[in-house]
């Protein structure tokens, strides 16, 4: 017993600093209420649905924007869904970079746009790691019989 | 004798005789023969003479009858047969002539004789007309003068120039010697010389008005004669000199107050002024008649002249008075206005001032009711937080007592537990009522619903503030409530005649009757009771408050469609409060729609919105499984499509909602709101369409809501976000609020 309440705790205080460093926002929280017994994995199914929609909106991004003439509407139009992916599970950083991103690419300077992409890429690494790391440990604690304390 | 044509005159030549006998028939002849010729002579001279056959007869006759004489001086002496035959001839010509012409002047001569009475018959008339004539020119000089005075009078509205005009124009027209005006002083008893016309500022003679002559003068609206010795006419101081003949008329001064259009004729008015007219006192004038009507015509348009001064004046002072009145009335405006917004700051203040503390109480009580307590301390402490929401709800409705008394509070209508809200008022009471060793009982009829719909907040208040004041005046024995469903027999009460209930289907009438064995109430008292700060010299004793109490429930009861009153026996016999009031009842139709409103889950695992079928539109992955789980989780049947036209090609009018987010480009979302729209003609079928946005910008959400979109959420959406949205969109179809 005294293992899960450690484990619940560790959980409990990687979340929090989670929130605290900004990586993610209240959304996430609203995200963790929709789960339920009808939806036990609703959570870790739009995250993971989140990363695939991520990393083909990186890939996009980095062949369009190493082009020579660079399709700025475009190049736009990716950042859009990747700021409505990223503010719709609360993944408050990225979502940030975007909107940066979204200013360089109307002022058309691919500069700008190179250098926000490889914020993003970083941006997103490390939130995509944090979550790992988040729902690893939640799975000990579900396998070690405790239950994941809400918010 | 051998006869020869001879004839023998019948008697011997005389000759002397025969010789004047010849003479006179020689002249004879000649006169007749020169009669015919003058007259035809003269004749033919005047062109009018009718009878001219008549003379041709006549001349015939004359010249005959010269002829037989001519031919007589022929017979004096022996004369041939053919004279003999000739004379024959010519005397029976001249008879057969004298006698037609005797015949013929038969009829002549009456005609002759008449000619001659029309004629003077017609001299008459012509000299009749002379005088009508004459008659008819001095009225048109009348006339013209009158005219010609009355247009200088009624030319100025000033009284003085008024009379002055007058004068001199009378005196100038009918050449007077002296004119003179006296008008009545104030006090009435006299008259003054206020106008003459050879003086300019006369020296105020008076002359008392009961004179003969001057009774004389009023007595009639014509021109009296009067004689030059009467005080009225003895202008001059000098009486050396005869003067003129004088005449009188009054002038009657018409006042505002009994000017009649009816009676303008006769006059109902008694005051006169009295204008008086010299004649020259050496022309030996007479004053005639045209004269004396030229001066009653212009006495009258002199009244109606000053008349109209009178009223110029009048309505001048008028309109100065309403204009200082309007200036007083506007004073008194704003001043009322600054003491309202006075009393609103005040009461402004003052609400906040009280709010405050009571706000720290409430507060304060809650959270006290958080941390841990024992169920007595729990108790105590529920009973604090109830009475300060209560003394929160009263302070606002004694501070918004303005809003009560002009109508413009509203009763916030809602369901509630009806047997609750009267268990909750025991409970309250029950403590106080125990202290002072007084019983309470309750006792709800079988018939009386569970659940109500009405104000609940306002109606604790009644009853409270009436069962209050009963445990307040009540030293000994209790209190009994009673409450039933009220019906139409008992509906109706004598003693409330002004009170029609009208039953209905929707709507019950709940009847309260609380009985006390108090002091009981004088019936002469019981009028005041409801009137605010009024309060008899029986209830002071005890009594503390202000006595808005009764007054601000019978506002509410009011507001309810009832009617609430008391019953007492008599001073120390107790008192029954009774009171009725309408409230809705609580039907299957409302139950279900109010589940929404009044039971929010405590367990997000409950669902509220079962198998409500929805639409979510949203080309992002991520974002419309979001959505998707959001709506699930509330329970909703979700169909997603990521495109416009997939969304037009999969809506029906099985789906009461579809979600639209608008943040994504390439897709018209106006063009897809249209197109849904069209798709459902009929309001009813046609799903709600929400637009989902990140843009906060408020005036898309107005182009949004007109395009056709019945709402606008901003993203991020909570659970509890979505969850009144739909609510609220079920509830009126509508989004009020950008959620």
């Amino acid at each position: 017993m005294d293992g899960v309440i450690q484990l619940q705790r560790q959980l409990v205080d990687y979340t929090t600093s989670l929130y605290k460093e900004g990586f993610l926002d209240d959304q996430f929280k609203q995200l963790q209420q929709l789960q339920d017994e009808s939806n036990p994995d609703f959570v870790i199914e739009v995250v993971y649905l989140f990363f695939e929609d991520s990393e083909r909106l990186l890939n996009e991004l980095s062949k369009t924007l190493n082009q020579q003439n660079v399709d700025f509407k475009k190049v736009d139009a990716h950042v859009h869904q990747l700021k409505g992916s990223s503010s719709s599970i609360g993944a408050q950083r990225v979502q940030n970079v975007c909107i940066a991103f979204r200013n360089y690419c109307e002022e058309q300077n691919s500069e700008g746009c190179l250098k926000c992409l490889q914020l993003i890429k970083h941006e997103y690494s490390l939130v995509k790691n944090k979550l790992e790391t988040m729902f690893k440990l939640e799975k000990q604690v579900l396998v070690a019989g405790g239950s994941i304390p809400m918010h | 004798m051998e006869s020869c044509n001879c004839i023998e005159p019948q008697f011997p030549a005389d000759e002397l005789l025969m010789r004047y006998q010849y003479i006179s028939d020689f002249f004879i002849a000649l006169a007749y023969f020169s009669i015919p010729l003058e007259l035809i002579y003269f004749v033919k001279k005047s062109a009018v003479f009718p009878y001219r056959w008549v003379l041709v007869q006549f001349g015939a006759f004359i010249v005959l009858c010269g002829a037989t004489h001519l031919i007589n001086l022929w017979t004096f002496t022996m004369h041939s047969r053919t004279v003999a035959v000739v004379m024959t001839a010519a005397k029976v010509l001249t008879a057969a002539v004298s006698c037609a012409t005797a015949l013929m002047l038969v009829h002549i001569i009456p005609d002759l004789l008449s000619v001659k009475t029309r004629e003077l018959f017609l001299k008459n008339k012509a000299a009749e007309l002379d005088r009508e004539m004459g008659l008819i020119r001095t009225q048109e000089e009348t006339g013209r003068h009158v005219r010609m005075l009355t247009h200088e009078i009624r030319s100025t509205l000033d009284r003085h120039t008024i009379l002055r005009t007058t004068l001199i124009e009378l005196g100038r027209t009918l050449a007077l010697e002296e004119c003179a005006l006296w008008m009545p002083t104030r006090s009435g008893v006299e008259l003054q010389l206020s106008y003459t016309l050879r003086h300019q500022n006369p020296v105020g003679f008076t002359v008392p008005i009961q004179l003969p002559v001057i009774n004389q003068v009023f007595s009639t609206n014509r021109v009296v004669k009067i004689s030059p010795t009467s005080p009225v006419a003895r202008l001059r101081p000098s009486g050396k000199y005869m003067p003129g003949e004088v005449v009188a008329v009054r002038v009657p001064l018409l006042h505002l107050s009994n000017f009649q259009i009816n009676d303008w004729p006769e006059l109902s008015t008694k005051r006169y002024a009295l204008m008086v007219l010299m004649l020259p006192s050496d022309s030996a004038r007479q004053w005639h008649v045209h004269e004396l009507e030229l001066v009653e015509v212009v006495a009258d348009q002199v009244a109606v002249a000053l008349s109209h001064a009178a009223i110029l004046e009048e309505s001048m002072r008028a309109r100065d008075l309403l204009m200082e009145q309007n200036d007083a009335l506007d004073r008194a405006r704003r001043e009322a206005e600054t003491a309202v917004r006075a009393r609103n700051d005040f009461l402004a203040v003052m609400n906040h001032e009280m709010r405050t503390p009571m706000h720290a109480i409430i507060a304060l009580s809650s959270l006290l009711q958080e941390t841990e307590l024992t169920p007595e301390q729990r108790l105590m402490v529920e009973t604090i937080l109830k009475s300060s929401n209560l003394l929160a709800t009263l302070i606002n409705d004694v501070l918004d007592l303005s809003r009560l008394e002009d109508g413009s509070l509203q009763l916030d209508i809602g369901r509630f537990d009806l047997h609750g809200l009267f268990k909750e008022v025991l409970n309250l009471i029950q403590p106080i009522a125990s202290v002072k060793k007084l019983f309470l009982t309750l006792s709800l009829s079988s018939d009386l619903p569970e659940y109500a719909i009405g104000d609940e907040k306002r109606l604790m208040q009644i009853m409270l503030n009436v069962v209050g004041n009963a445990v307040k005046f009540s030293r000994e024995g209790g209190i009994s409530i009673v409450a039933f469903v009220a019906k139409s027999e008992s509906l109706r009460d004598p003693r409330a005649p002004d009170f029609f209930p009208v039953p209905s289907d929707n709507h019950f009438y709940l009847r309260v009757q609380v009985k006390d064995t108090g002091s009981g109430i004088s019936p002469q008292d019981i009028p005041k009771l409801f009137t605010k700060f009024a309060q008899s010299q029986s209830l002071t004793k005890n009594s503390c408050g202000s006595g808005l109490g009764l007054a601000i429930c019978k506002r509410f009861v009011n507001l309810m469609d009832g009617h609430i009153w008391l019953e007492s026996d008599g001073l120390g016999k107790g008192c029954t409060a009774i009171f009725m009031v309408k409230l809705g009842l609580c039907g299957h139709s409302n139950e279900a729609k109010l589940q929404f409103v009044s039971r929010p889950p405590a367990n997000p695992m409950l669902t509220n919105f079962p198998g409500l079928k929805v639409l979510v539109m949203d080309d992002n992955g991520v974002s419309r499984m979001v959505t998707k789980g959001l709506l699930v989780h509330l329970g909703c049947d979700v169909t997603t499509v990521s495109s416009g036209d997939e969304c037009l090609r999969v809506v029906s009018n099985e789906h009461k909602v579809v979600f639209m987010d608008v943040s994504v480009p390439g897709i018209d979302i106006y063009e897809v709101a249209v197109r849904i729209h069209e798709k459902f003609s009929k309001r009813r079928d046609r799903p709600l369409i929400v637009a989902l946005t990140g843009n906060t910008d408020r005036v898309t959400k107005e182009s949004w809501l007109r395009v056709g979109m019945d709402g606008v959420i901003l993203k991020p959406v909570s659970v509890d976000k979505m969850r009144s949205v739909l609510s609220e969109l079920l509830d009126h179809r509508v989004l009020l609020e950008v959620q």
